[in-house]
């Protein structure tokens, strides 16, 4: 477990000076991934939010290597780099440990980038993608994307006279890679910074293709108040719009159960993406959501139990 | 109708063109040598709201600085001694997110703040 | 001269060949006809442990070249081999690896574009990507095959630019040939060891590759891009010369046949070249001055050598294996017109678009190029593009 003391003494590994909004999400994962995961590590961005507002040249906010190619290939250009670390450790060429870490947003990482993962994890590359997920293209300016909830607001699905947001439910990307039989699948919320960092701690340990799905508030593209991501990220895990747990193995295991589980309105009525869910002509929908985030919860809670081997007696 | 810019608002974006390296001083290909070189990038100005610290409310829990998106929060011998304003964006997370009943951190307007220290 | 070895391989085993003594240290691919041997001989080899590449199979071509460029920008010297879709499907990625200035090497074998969906050769693959910023030395046979990739390595990492090495699909690729190759000794001082300044596994010193460029700045990295890409020229031809040392077989930016005291001449690339010499030199039998002009660098386009080599000719048949659909000429014949307009050559220059997926072209087709062209030249200067061997 990382302790802050001593994380507040190291060097800086992503800085200031980037232009993400104020009260960005990205940025502040992508710092606190780096915290932990130290100097001796190369990143590959895919395009996306995070690509964007921190290489723009000259100015770089990475104080590690880093390498951006194009949007749809994070895990096919970053299993090149693990590629050649092997190459290069089988030639004696090199002999320290160096982390391999992606970064891609839910664009680049759901729908586009979403055969690059999968080759990626498949063939084994001792390799973390971490997904920055705010449920919406929103370097382009917030349009749908497979992450997006049903009934959220964005451009390309937008709340109009006849349709109401998207019509689609999110996938489960994090499923996904658990099918994909990897050694560690999480998911994580910017704004719980102990759970985030000691999955990455534990996913560095880890040899093997890992993944964590980060959840990200967007101030713009949820349209709240800068100074409420954190919270927003709280809300969501309290309300279990989005569940914090860990799959270590095959095995679930949720990292935090809200003391009291919040109703989802709780976590929607503080979005001007979902303002139209508050309205009593929405009712069915708001319940639908309701509906289908305890369904999940339940779900997930049935997977830790069906996957926990039975205590000896 | 004409939008007509003034003669030192032309020299000035002249002078902005003309200060940037051509390309044979550029390092070959799309690379930046360094890392970090974004702290020379300021982005202060986008402020309207600024965070002041109450040093004596202040318990160095180092919450604001894990969470702060700038790197903004300025730590010296495990204690949190004020903001770097010329990268502070005014987000607010700091004073949000501040653990310690009734704030070691206030936002105040940077219009005011700004006044204040022309005086 | 270093010792040569005499041995029958067709053109993807030559390749492969070549690349097994290379050795390079990533090779990631994905398998597409008439490619595919390249890379499947070539994994043979990392199974059986006698080269020290990490292979990474990839999920598809655009992933290919991505791996490629993460493993070239992390420091090491990253290869791979393709054809016409796959070569198009990476087509973005081959744009990246040239603003990079990534010295990646490729094999492309050259196929026909969809639609409709044909696997075999014509030029239309590699000259999709005649603008990607990538150096295109196309093949003659297997030997240049073999011979073009080894020297390819060097080429990039003195030029700082991606390489491809391009051979027929099928004629080439397929066909045994009688080759000469080099003691894997000697390829490995010929290319020697890869060095860079900057790259991403050097931790120490962090650096950020793939930035994104706002209009102040993009234009100068291109700027770069294009000086490379001219600059390359000198460095082909000195990469040249030393393989000519070690070899004694010539590699020049283009080569002559019979063309000094040509008076109709054929321009012509890769395995069609061969056909041509037959063509030449029977028609010199004949009493025809006839010669061929065979470009071996297509990118960058020796424009003031080529149209230095053409100016004693009466009339002129440029061969074109791609359409390049714009209503006119196809695009080696622009780049000849273009070398022959800015040195004032106003010559008869017909362009043949032929061969065209895999569309046999004959002895006795080249004859009849060389008859119509020969009959141009009496009357007044024409500009003209036909279609060779196309059922009207």
């Amino acid at each position: 477990m990382a302790n802050i003391k001593e994380l507040v003494k190291q060097k800086e590994l992503f800085t200031g000076g980037h232009r993400g909004c104020a009260g960005c999400g990205a940025v502040m994962i992508a710092r606190q991934v780096l915290m932990v995961a130290g100097p001796d590590t190369v990143v590959v961005s895919a395009t996306g939010c995070l690509e964007v507002v921190s290489t723009i040249f000259p100015y770089t906010a990475w104080n590690v290597p880093f390498l951006h190619s194009a949007f749809e290939n994070a895990g096919a250009t970053i299993s090149g780099v693990e590629a050649l670390y092997k190459s290069f450790t089988r030639q004696g060429k090199i002999n320290k440990k160096i982390n391999f870490i992606a970064f891609g947003g839910d664009g680049g990482t759901y729908d586009i980038g979403l055969q690059s993962l999968s080759g990626a994890v498949e063939r084994g590359h001792n390799i973390l993608y971490v997904c920055y997920n705010n449920e919406a293209y929103m370097n382009t300016g917030v349009q749908r994307s497979g992450a997006t909830p049903k009934g959220a607001d964005t451009t390309t699905a937008p709340v109009g006279k006849v349709k109401k947001g998207k019509e689609q439910y999110r996938k489960d990307l994090t499923a996904i890679m658990v099918a994909h039989g990897i050694p560690y699948a999480a998911q994580a919320v910017a704004g719980n910074w102990r759970d985030l960092t000691s999955k990455v701690e534990k996913a560095l340990s880890i040899e093997g293709p890992k993944f964590i799905n980060v959840f990200q508030p967007c101030r713009l593209g949820w349209a709240y108040e800068p100074e409420l991501t954190c919270e927003m990220g709280r809300l969501a895990a309290d309300t279990c719009a989005w569940p914090l747990y860990e799959v270590l193995n095959g095995q679930y295991k949720i990292t935090y159960r809200p003391k009291e589980k919040k109703p989802v309105a709780e976590w929607i009525k503080l979005q001007g993406r979902f303002r139209h869910l508050m309205k009593p002509e929405s009712k069915a929908l708001l319940d639908e959501i309701q509906a289908l985030t305890d369904k999940s919860w339940e779900d997930l809670r049935k997977k830790e139990t069906a996957s926990t081997p039975a205590k000896a007696v | 109708m004409r939008c007509v810019l003034s003669v030192e608002q032309k020299n000035m974006a002249k002078k902005n063109i003309e200060k940037k390296p051509g390309w044979k001083e550029l390092p070959e290909g799309d690379l930046i040598k360094g890392g970090g070189t974004a702290r020379e990038f300021k982005t202060g100005g986008w402020r309207s709201k600024r965070p002041i610290l109450i040093p004596e409310k202040c318990i160095s829990c180092m919450t604001c600085w894990m969470y702060c998106p700038d790197s903004a929060v300025i730590v010296k011998d495990g204690k949190v001694v004020g903001f770097d304003y010329e990268h502070c964006k005014g987000c607010g997370i700091c004073e949000h997110e501040c653990p310690v009943k009734g704030k070691a951190i206030k936002m105040v307007s940077e219009k005011e703040a700004k006044a204040s220290e022309k005086k | 001269m270093a010792k040569s070895n005499i041995i029958a391989r067709t053109g993807n085993e030559a390749m492969a060949e070549a690349m097994r003594q290379i050795d390079p240290d990533v090779v990631a691919a994905y398998p597409i006809t008439p490619a595919t041997e390249i890379v499947q001989i070539f994994a043979g080899y990392v199974a059986d442990g006698v080269v020290k590449t990490e292979f990474v199979p990839v999920e598809s071509e655009h992933s290919a070249m991505s791996a490629c460029i993460g493993a070239s920008a992390a420091g090491g010297r990253a290869m791979t081999g393709t054809s016409s879709q796959g070569l198009a499907l990476m087509a973005e990625m081959l744009y990246i690896a040239a603003g990079l200035r990534l010295p990646i090497v490729l094999a492309d074998v050259n196929r026909a574009l969809s639609s409709p969906i044909n696997i075999h050769c014509d030029h239309s693959d590699t000259m999709m990507l005649k603008d990607s910023g990538w150096i295109q030395i196309f093949s003659e046979n297997a030997q240049e095959g073999y011979d073009n990739m080894i020297q390819a390595v060097r080429i990039a990492e003195k030029a700082k630019l991606p390489v491809m090495v391009t051979t027929d699909g099928f004629i080439i690729s397929h066909g045994m040939e009688r080759i000469e190759i080099l003691s894997d000794e000697d390829v490995k001082k010929f290319i020697g060891e890869y060095k860079p300044e900057h790259y991403l596994l050097k931790v120490e010193e962090p650096i950020t590759i793939g930035a994104l460029d706002l209009p102040d700045y993009y234009f100068e990295h291109r700027r770069q891009t294009a000086q490379a890409m001219i600059d390359s020229k000198s460095v082909i031809v000195n990469v040249g010369k030393d393989f000519t040392a070690k070899t004694g077989r010539s590699y020049e930016l283009f080569e002559k046949y019979k063309l000094d005291d040509a008076e109709f001449a054929i321009v012509a690339m890769g395995s069609t070249a061969g056909t041509t010499k037959v063509v030449v030199d029977s028609l010199r039998a004949k009493g025809m001055k006839a010669g061929l002009l065979k470009p071996r660098v297509f990118r960058p386009f020796p424009k003031e050598e080529i149209a230095e080599a053409l100016k004693n000719l009466k009339a002129i048949a440029v061969m074109d294996r791609s359409d390049s659909m714009n209503g006119h000429e196809g695009p080696v014949c622009l780049e000849v017109k273009a070398a022959l307009y800015d040195k004032g050559l106003n010559k008869p220059v017909v362009d043949y678009i032929y061969g065209l997926g895999g569309r046999e072209i004959r002895v006795q087709d080249i004859e009849d190029v060389y008859k119509e062209i020969s009959g141009l030249s009496r009357t007044k200067a024409v500009s003209e593009v036909k279609y060779l061997g196309v059922r009207e």
